[in-house]
């Protein structure tokens, strides 16, 4: 009878029991799963961040605009490789639950300053062609059915009206987490139904900088050329602004990790203390064992490979099913992209095994220490 | 025969290590449960606490929140004569407002965060009677000054009083703080709406949105009637409470939805749990139960004496989490409200309602992970059971 035999044994033992504690271990890595991609979701933008890459804003807050005539300003700064626009459009398609985020861009840079953002050749210039044209990305796409041709109407909320757009082009992401919900259309379409403010204003920045170990030098210099200016500006990396919109939802990462923490904490007790149950009841068998020449040390590796095989077992399970129900949170919660990637499962299922082996630290030393005598006195 | 109460309790006594888990993993579920929810009541709360129903928000027409609307003073003056508005001597109660949105860093974290700078009119004070200085005087029309809410004042950095801030081009002191009795507009800085505009570069004669104070809350109909028939103007008239009950569910339906998950699945996993520990302890009691059945108590009395065990370390175990939760009640936090994409702070509200839900959540768990087992228990077969002995 080797050891492995004897491990499934007594899983065996009780079929629910060890059932039951493989679906503690299932759930809380479900949970886990879930909660690391509501992590990504929020926080992913941070990490994809370009590091070559600044964004500058009025420096009242990103709703005042700033005039188109910076660009040219902005493009001759030492350090600045090109200079990219956008403004917010803020539409509404058919319901305002529906949301995603539109751009007025400025067409003839935009793409470059994106190189994540993948889109054929031949759509691109379909829609630069185009003046009522847009790019679409493939999240949003796929959300409302929208495909190449056809034809999208926004209410528009900032700019008043009824809007058409042609779908010219979709986008897709080279990485997990790119966001792929945006919405891009000519500012020149912008600026000749709106007219008014819109016209030489536009809402942000995107500079890319030749050194990315340079970027705040360079970003000091242009906040420092429109000092005392009308429009001030305040330029960042683009990690820093995404930052600053995900510090603005409050300290979500602390909420995050406190239920996490509560939910390890109590699997910890749980089958820490089930895994105690089960060697109190085999004490007499454990005893016999040792008579049998096992040493502690094997009786210890026995009940700690019970429980390792069940936290392996539940919590891989657990935290593939999080896997497969992620991308529905996608589209429950739009706007945020969930994710999981394999190194979070790995990490996932290494979490189980470490509680795992926690859990059964307690039980698994109480029956390497047992007394023969004491044991099967019981007997 | 019912088996007697004091029985139960004993023995959920005697077994207290495993009970003790069960109650750690239903108290921890039904926390985590209350206090997202409690999050989110929050929330709406405060911004549904904002409206008065005796007050009426015009803005352009098309535009879902009041920053992207657009208002001339021609339209302000057509709107002034609108029937239905409450007037005293000074006048119709109509506040035109300008909004603009700067980033100011945070006390707690040094990092920007969007704050409403509202430009209201010297009538605002009758227009919104709940919102009272409790420090320092309103702001003096046309001089660069401003008023900051309780909250936002807690929350920004630089805005106490008699310090300057500064907006635009100008330097602007702040001479107050008002209290909006904890509601969104405790939240912003209030200024001269006309300066506000010569401050941004911005047409002097245009603003967001018109707050009017109607007679009654039942003359809003005629009110809004009048004014969509109007063809002078193209606008959208809104309760002032249904307008930031609207601008409160995104942000409370995504808090929702993520702590109902939560505290669904932690829910399961305490099910799980009381399962396996009622097993257990089941089968350390076989013979227990058959000298029950033997003493002539019932398979129906087994089964409701193990039910109530269950149900009573789940009602421990509830009122354990809840009294974890109920210190966050009040607790002021703040995020950033999408809708209207400025910073709000707003306090935790375990409402008894909550409390409640929170109880009967966990007695449910009980209820699950005790019904299984118990059921075993009484079906067990007395002879057998008996001749372990």
């Amino acid at each position: 009878m080797t050891f492995g035999t004897l491990i499934w044994a007594n899983l065996r033992r009780r079929k629910l029991r060890t059932l039951l504690t493989m679906a503690s271990f299932g759930s809380a890595l479900f949970l886990y799963g879930i909660l690391r991609a509501l992590h990504g979701a929020l926080y992913g933008g941070v990490e994809l961040a370009s590091a070559s890459r600044l964004v500058v804003i009025n420096r009242v807050s990103l709703t005042q605009p700033l005039p188109q005539a910076y660009g040219e300003k902005i493009r001759r700064v030492p350090g600045v490789v090109a200079v990219t626009s956008a403004n917010w459009f803020g539409g509404v398609y058919q319901d305002e639950r529906n949301f995603f985020p539109q751009f007025a861009i400025e067409a003839e840079t935009y793409r470059d300053m994106y190189p994540e953002f993948v889109i054929p050749d031949e759509q691109w210039q379909a829609f630069l062609r185009d003046r009522q044209g847009c790019v679409i990305g493939e999240a949003t796409a796929r959300r409302f059915g929208f495909q190449v041709g056809d034809r999208v109407v926004l209410r528009g909320t900032i700019f008043p009206g009824t809007w058409e757009f042609n779908v010219r082009a979709i986008y897709r992401g080279t990485r997990d987490l790119d966001d792929t919900t945006q919405f891009w259309f000519h500012r020149e379409y912008l600026e000749e139904r709106a007219g008014g403010w819109v016209r030489g204003m536009v809402g942000w920045y995107v500079v890319r900088v030749a050194d990315p170990d340079r970027a705040l030098e360079v970003a000091r210099a242009i906040d420092a050329r429109f000092a005392n200016s009308p429009w001030e500006t305040k330029t960042e990396p683009e990690q820093a602004f995404t930052a600053s919109f995900v510090k603005q939802m409050g300290n979500v990462q602390f909420l995050i990790l406190t239920v996490g923490a509560v939910v390890f904490a109590t699997l910890l007790l749980v089958t820490g203390n089930t895994m105690a149950m089960a060697v109190r009841e085999r004490t007499g068998e454990l005893g016999v064992l040792k008579t049998l020449g096992f040493t502690d040390t094997n009786l210890l590796l026995l009940v700690e490979a019970e429980i390792l095989v069940q936290a392996l077992i539940g919590g891989g399970l657990g935290v593939l099913a999080a896997g497969a129900v992620v991308p529905g949170l996608s589209r429950a919660i739009p706007g945020m992209i969930f994710h999981l990637s394999l190194p979070e499962v790995v990490s996932g299922v290494l979490l189980a095994l470490g509680v795992g082996g926690v859990a059964g630290l307690l039980p698994a030393l109480s029956a390497a220490r047992l007394s023969v005598a004491a044991a099967l006195r019981r007997v | 025969m019912g088996i007697p109460v004091l029985y139960t309790i004993r023995s959920a006594q005697v077994r207290w290590v495993p009970n003790l888990v069960a109650v750690v993993s239903i108290a921890g579920t039904v926390a985590v449960f209350v206090s997202m929810l409690a999050l989110a009541s929050g929330f709406r709360a405060t911004l549904v606490a904002s409206g008065s129903a005796q007050n009426a928000l015009v803005r352009r027409a098309g535009s879902t929140a009041e920053v992207e609307s657009v208002l001339t003073i021609e339209e302000v003056r057509t709107i002034q004569d609108a029937p239905g508005i409450a007037r005293d001597d000074q006048g119709p109660q109509v506040s035109p407002e300008a909004l603009v949105i700067v980033a100011r860093p945070l006390r707690q974290t040094g990092t920007d965060a969007n704050v409403q700078l509202r430009g209201v009119s010297p009538r605002v004070w009758a227009v919104r009677p709940n919102v009272r200085i409790v420090a320092g005087r309103a702001f003096t029309p046309g001089l660069p000054e401003v008023i900051v809410g309780k909250h936002a004042a807690r929350a920004y950095q630089g805005t106490e009083l008699g310090s300057t801030l500064r907006f635009g081009g100008t330097a602007w002191k702040v001479v107050g703080i008002f209290d909006a009795g904890g509601t969104a507009f405790d939240s912003e800085i209030w200024c001269d709406a006309v300066l506000l505009n010569q401050a941004f570069q911005r047409p002097a004669q245009i603003f967001q949105s018109v707050t009017v104070r109607l007679v009654s809350p039942d003359a809003f109909s005629s009110f809004k009637d009048a004014l969509t028939a109007d063809p002078r103007l193209r606008v959208q008239v809104d309760r002032e409470i249904d307008y930031y009950r609207k601008n409160s569910q995104a942000v409370t339906r995504m808090i929702e939805i993520l702590g109902t998950l939560v505290a669904f699945i932690m829910g399961i996993g305490a099910v799980f749990a009381g399962l396996n520990t009622m097993y257990s302890a089941l089968s350390a009691r076989v013979r227990e139960v058959a000298v029950l059945r033997a003493l002539g108590f019932g398979a129906l009395s087994v089964l409701g004496a193990f039910l109530l065990e269950a149900l009573l370390i789940a009602a421990i175990g509830g009122l354990a989490g809840l009294f974890l939760v109920l210190p966050l009640n009040g607790w002021t936090t703040s995020t950033i409200n999408w809708q209207t994409f400025s910073h709000l702070s707003f306090a935790f509200r375990v409402t008894p309602r909550l409390a409640f839900e929170g109880f009967f959540f966990a007695l449910g768990i009980g209820f699950l992970g005790g019904l299984p087992p118990a059921w075993r228990a009484a079906r067990w077969p007395v002879a057998r059971a008996l001749r372990e002995l």
